[in-house]
């Protein structure tokens, strides 16, 4: 066991570690933050994505201790100070673009990275970046919807509604 | 002007925000007090005896609890498969038992061979790395020709053969059907797969067995789609337990899409093991445990023959289906492919002869069970892929040949057992010409032509049939359960109302489309009424969440709860306005006396209800709580038609979707946004079956697309934007709301599209290729090019 200590959503966080430990398990065993889901074991599905130091990371694909004095931010501490639903999270809600909730946090966490560095993508280059990101329920289509909009895109002549 | 409230409305999800901030409660959320883990040691051959195990080095390693074998488990049930299929001769299916643990056989690669309980996750799988196995290796059946012929190994030695059961619906008349056959002016003749597939919900499956020695009651906490099935099916066929001691919770699921209807052997364990042990065990499966334990679907392989007149009329259609079962059966395995398949063989056409033939065959594979469309997709598929070529081979326009065909007077009764209440398969064409701009065709392939690329448009039409029931009919048709569904209404004293259903919501809404029925109907705000769902300790029963049935049969529970309610609160309103309760009118949440002022509101009454001091009490019990049990006359009838256009690049044998269209009939509509999510959801399912999926086994039966390294599911980049249209609505004419259900079309409705278009895009190349099956990956498309 090691001792690992991170910030994370702001926040000091510290535990003890085996080095096998994932941040993914870090995150949801030791610090109870249930939101960064695990879908798979071949680091695919995207579930778990966060952001480490300002960058999407699959937390499946690291170790806690690889964290070790890291900027960790999850899908608990996207919301506005008020607690209401920051742009991303809000446009999700108002194009349907999640059903069961699964893929959801990863994909949230995705579009906050790509928009961060491209804040006008295009439908091409929003399908492009979620590669990574596995959903089951929506056949992407709100979720691109989604992220277009919440780019200030319009997309109201996207069909369907 | 749309609706902001109410039926036909689409307000925003209420259940998003908690998925949006992590604050979702699924059910690896959940960690009970001083839980153990346990981690399977799962078969990692095929086909095999199990001679001895060895798990004493084991039982010595840091931090274990119990370690179990098939031993543990001869005391118990097997897995109980819930439906008996008789065959063509009157005889019973073929019935193995179906353990908990392998009973000193292995018949699949992933099943449980030893269940190690530790403290910790780590230690559970550290020890079972230490378990010894003396395994006496047997030839794997994977095949279905093969397992049916002579001399073929049997995958369960106390059976007869491999043959589960021998199937004939419709005309099980050979002579006449082949009659038809011997008269018709042309028959096409059409032989496929229908690729094994992997629902892959996106959440895999968690178990959580608790036992409380105090009270002798049990609690499982797991994913299902249909909790207090499980419970009645672990209680009465596995362990042997009072259903009243035993809850079950189905909290936040992530996705299940057929997968997660079964009672799995992960369940039973856990609830067994945590009396065993004497503290909670939980189970969280990996991914690749879910590729070789959740049930798959499809898995069919079958020859179809349609027969036409002179004048391209259909005539008789015969299909000769095998349909896998994988080692064991699976909960509703049974009935994939016999009466939710055979039913549909008729389609939106009005082929006068029909005939069925489906052999159900065990492998040494994982078992085979329903997923999303569970035998509708199957039917489907094979219908519009046969009569795609016959149109081909007839030079007919492939929508010409479909809307000569179509049923157009309702009700209609099928050859196939089915009496379609409504519809309108014309308007659904018209607006699918219109959606998907046909008539702009030509010049997108010509743009595609110049850039080198290959443009073929596809189209097909469905038939679903959703809500399955009634129960006595499927009764009579070997359903071991009834079909119905139930829900309370519970009206608070303060006009707040919760209602206790037995669908369950994972990724449907339900938390959200639910409450605008009832708000409609009693007239009070949406955001006064909440749906409990998925807990047996709160809600009274449920059916679940299958078959597209929620909205249809649970609704209308919902809808007659609801209507006793409002026949109470009127005579408690009418006692208040010292009226006739036949006079009284529900608006707006007033109750008011007709032709007068006068008017309560529903706060009052229902505050009077539970503060009966100015009450009927002679006539009238205080209270207003109602539950209804509704068990629909008939299944609904939801239909469609689906058009693809796709680009092939003839070098690389590269599909592209470029445009997908579909217009549905679902009947009434209650949430519009929640409706095109579910459609948008089964095209990107049905997309991946025709391009991408396919759950793959070698000879030795290892199944080789065993992870999301291997299996190819969908990407946001393989699906373009849909059009969805839902337009034409012909509503159902025997449940309260006119639903008919949505979930499932998506998935049924588009895998024959896109490989019509494939053909047409290849034959628009100069390619004589009729049939790719599917998944139509490059390397298939270029061979059949190429070939």
């Amino acid at each position: 066991m090691a001792k690992v200590s991170m910030t994370v959503n702001g926040k000091a966080a510290s535990g003890d570690v085996e080095g096998r430990t994932l941040l993914s398990s870090f995150l949801r065993e030791q610090l109870g933050l249930t939101g960064t889901h695990v879908g798979c074991d071949t680091s695919q599905c995207g579930a778990c994505v966060v952001h480490v130091d300002g960058k999407a990371v699959k937390a499946c694909s690291m170790l806690a201790q690889e964290a070790e004095g890291a900027e960790v931010a999850t899908i608990e501490g996207q919301a506005n100070a008020d607690g209401s639903l920051n742009t991303i999270q809000q446009a999700f809600q108002d194009h349907h673009g999640l059903q069961c909730g699964f893929c959801t946090p990863g994909m949230v966490m995705s579009a906050a990275a790509l928009l961060k560095d491209n804040p006008k993508p295009t439908e091409a280059e929003i399908r492009d970046y979620l590669e990574g990101n596995l959903c089951r329920c929506t056949g992407y289509h709100n979720i691109v919807k989604a992220i277009m909009a919440a780019s200030g895109q319009d997309v109201s002549s996207i069909a369907a509604e | 002007m749309p609706k902001d409230n109410g039926i036909g409305a689409s307000p925003k999800r209420r259940e998003d925000v908690r998925f949006l901030t992590g604050a979702g409660n699924y059910t690896d959320d959940i960690n009970v007090h001083g839980q153990a883990h346990v981690h399977f040691l799962r078969a990692d051959v095929a086909h095999a005896t199990i001679n001895s195990i060895d798990t004493s080095a084991a039982e010595a390693m840091p931090g274990v609890v119990k370690i179990f074998t098939g031993a543990d488990f001869a005391e118990v049930g097997g897995i109980p498969c819930g439906w008996g299929v008789t065959d063509r001769h009157g005889n019973p299916q073929q019935e193995p038992r179906h353990p908990i643990i392998a009973d000193g056989t292995i018949r699949h690669v992933g099943e449980i061979v030893a269940a190690v309980v530790a403290d910790t996750l780590e230690q559970a799988r550290d020890a079972a790395e230490a378990i010894e196995l003396d395994l006496g290796d047997k030839p794997a059946v994977v095949d279905m020709a093969a397992a049916l012929g002579d001399g073929s190994t049997k995958v369960h030695e106390d059976l007869t053969s491999n043959l589960c059961y021998d199937w004939v619906f419709g005309n099980p008349d050979d002579d006449a059907v082949q009659a038809a056959f011997d008269s018709a002016a042309h028959v096409t003749t059409l032989e496929l797969v229908n690729n094994r597939l992997v629902a892959n919900p996106m959440e895999p499956r968690v178990a959580i067995g608790d036992y409380s020695r105090g009270t002798d009651e049990y609690t499982l906490h797991t994913t299902s789609q249909n909790p207090h099935v499980i419970r009645l099916l672990m209680c009465a066929f596995v362990l042997g337990l009072p259903e009243h001691k035993v809850r079950v919770i189905a909290p936040d699921v992530g996705g299940g899409f057929g997968s997660k209807i079964f009672h799995y052997a992960e369940e039973a364990f856990c609830t067994f093991a945590a009396h065993a042990c004497g503290r909670a065990v939980k189970w969280t499966s990996t991914r690749s445990e879910a590729f070789i334990s959740d049930a798959h679907g499809r898995d069919h392989v079958t020859k179809i023959e349609l027969a036409l007149d002179a004048d391209n009329n259909f005539t008789a259609l015969r299909t000769n289906t095998m349909a896998n079962m994988g080692a064991y059966l699976s909960t509703f395995s049974t009935s994939v492919p016999s009466y939710l398949h055979g039913t549909l063989m008729a389609g939106n056409y009005k082929t006068p002869i029909v005939q069925v033939n489906v052999k159900t065959v065990f492998t040494n594979t994982v078992p085979v069970d329903a997923y999303r469309g569970a035998g509708r997709p199957e039917a489907t598929f094979q219908l519009e892929r046969v009569i795609d070529k016959a149109a081909r081979e007839l030079g007919a326009d492939p929508i010409a040949l479909r809307r000569q065909n179509f049923i157009t007077q309702f009700p209609y009764e099928t050859p196939v057992a089915l009496t379609y209440d409504t519809g309108d398969y014309v308007a659904t064409m018209d607006k699918l010409e219109e959606v998907a701009d046909v008539a702009g065709f030509a010049a997108r392939r010509a743009e595609s032509e110049k850039n080198g690329k290959l443009r073929g448009f596809g189209i097909n039409c469905y038939i679903e049939a959703c809500g399955i029931a009634p129960s006595n009919i499927v009764g009579m048709l070997g359903a071991r359960a009834g079909l119905y569904d139930a829900a309370t209404v519970r009206v608070n004293a303060t006009g707040t109302v919760s209602v206790f259903v037995g669908a369950h919501s994972h990724g449907q809404g339900h938390e959200t489309s639910f409450p605008q029925v009832v708000a409609e109907m009693i007239g009070i705000d949406e955001s006064m009424v909440d749906i409990v769902h998925g807990d047996t300790g709160r809600v009274p029963f449920g059916m679940g969440t299958y078959g597209s049935r929620s909205i249809a049969v649970c609704g209308s529970a919902m809808v007659r709860a609801t209507e006793k309610i409002i026949a109470k609160a009127k005579k408690i309103a009418a006692h208040l306005m010292e009226a006739s309760d036949a006079d009284i009118e529900l608006k707006d949440g007033q109750f008011t006396v007709a032709g007068t002022d006068k008017s309560v509101a529903w706060g009052d009454v229902t505050l009077t209800a539970y503060v009966p001091h100015n009450y009927p009490l002679e006539e009238l019990e205080p209270g207003l709580e109602e539950t209804a049990f509704y068990d629909p006359a008939n299944f609904t009838y939801p239909s469609g038609a689906y058009a693809c256009e796709v680009e092939v690049d003839p070098d690389t044998g590269k599909v592209s979707i470029e445009r997908f269209s579909a217009a549905d009939d679902f009947g009434n509509i209650i949430n519009p946004m929640i409706v095109d999510g579910q459609v948008h959801g089964g095209l990107g399912q049905g997309i991946g079956q025709a391009l991408l999926e396919n759950a793959a086994y070698d000879e030795d039966g290892q199944l080789l697309s065993a992870s999301f390294m291997d299996y190819a599911m969908p990407r946001a980049d393989d699906v373009p934007f849909y059009q969805v249209d839902h337009s034409c609505q012909t509503p159902c004419t025997h449940n309260p709301l006119g639903v008919k259900g949505c979930g499932e079309a998506g998935a049924i409705g588009s895998p024959p599209a896109v490989v019509n278009a494939v053909i047409d895009a290849l034959q628009s190349g100069g390619k004589n290729v009729t049939h790719i099956d599917m998944p139509l990956s490059p390397a298939r498309v270029w061979a059949a090019m190429n070939g």
